[in-house]
């Protein structure tokens, strides 16, 4: 079965979401990334959704499941990229993403993730300053 | 009001959404949609279809193109065999469901459409016809 590629940068996993997901991509996706912070010991995660052009009522409840998952297993979540048309869409059909932190790109997630674990991109398990 | 181009797709599958989903993108920006206005009809549409295949054991999806004097709009039509809605005032309730779902896929997807109609029949199936003018 296809998986989507989930890449570490230090303590933080990263997702860029490429393809047009079908519902058992979406679940891959949850079990692998819960995997991985356990694994890696991850404390952030990034989701890039930018290539999405849409994300209906299920894409939207497994979001806010991961981000409920890797809070439980001490990492932030952040989701990017959120067109504006998929902004609109979201809201009108009655989905806020509320408990997802976002933020518009890659950029401001990465600073959103350092902001929220202290912890910056690429300090790794090796003489990391976390705590 | 005249039907210009009509098309009937399965849906069997989750990966059967993910096609209904192209298709809606396809038809919606051949009618000179807006990115928002297709998105909304996408959205809706993958709703509809994720209806068809939790709770109707899959069923089709008619597309049909219309045109009025001076409109032209997207027709879907989402049919399955399954075994119907009893309450449809509590199905279109958001939060409602009898799935795994939010319960937002009903009332959802009539928020992002112009015209919305649902006829259901316990033992006989349920039928979702949704609209969008350009």
């Amino acid at each position: 079965m296809e998986h989507i590629p989930i890449l570490h940068m230090g303590r933080f996993l990263l997702v860029t979401i490429q393809v047009d997901m079908h519902d058992r991509l979406v679940m891959a996706l949850q079990e692998d990334l819960t995997n991985r912070i356990t694994e890696v010991g991850a404390r952030g995660v990034l989701i890039d959704i930018s290539a999405l052009d849409m994300v209906d009522s299920f894409i939207g409840r497994t979001i806010g499941d991961i981000a409920s998952m890797s809070r439980v297993l001490d990492a932030e979540t952040v989701v990017v990229g959120i067109r504006p048309a998929v902004a609109i869409t979201l809201v009108e059909l009655g989905l806020t993403l509320s408990g997802v932190r976002t933020a518009l790109n890659v950029e401001r997630g990465m600073e959103l993730l350092r902001a929220a674990t202290g912890i910056r991109p690429g300090e790794g398990h090796d003489g990391g300053v976390e705590d | 009001m005249a039907v210009s181009k009509t098309d009937s797709v399965t849906v069997r599958s989750p990966t059967d959404i993910v096609l209904i989903r192209q298709a809606v993108r396809t038809w919606t920006a051949e009618l000179g949609f807006s990115l928002v206005d297709q998105t909304k009809m996408i959205t809706a549409a993958s709703e509809l279809a994720r209806n068809l295949l939790d709770y109707g054991g899959g069923g089709t999806v008619r597309f049909e193109v219309l045109h009025e004097v001076v409109k032209r709009g997207l027709r879907l039509t989402f049919e399955d065999q399954g075994p119907g809605i009893a309450d449809l005032d509590q199905a279109m309730t958001d939060g409602y469901t009898t799935g795994r779902g939010m319960g937002l896929g009903l009332g959802g997807a009539k928020r992002l459409v112009q015209e919305f109609e649902i006829a259901s029949r316990v033992g006989a199936g349920t039928r979702v016809t949704i609209t969008r003018w350009k």
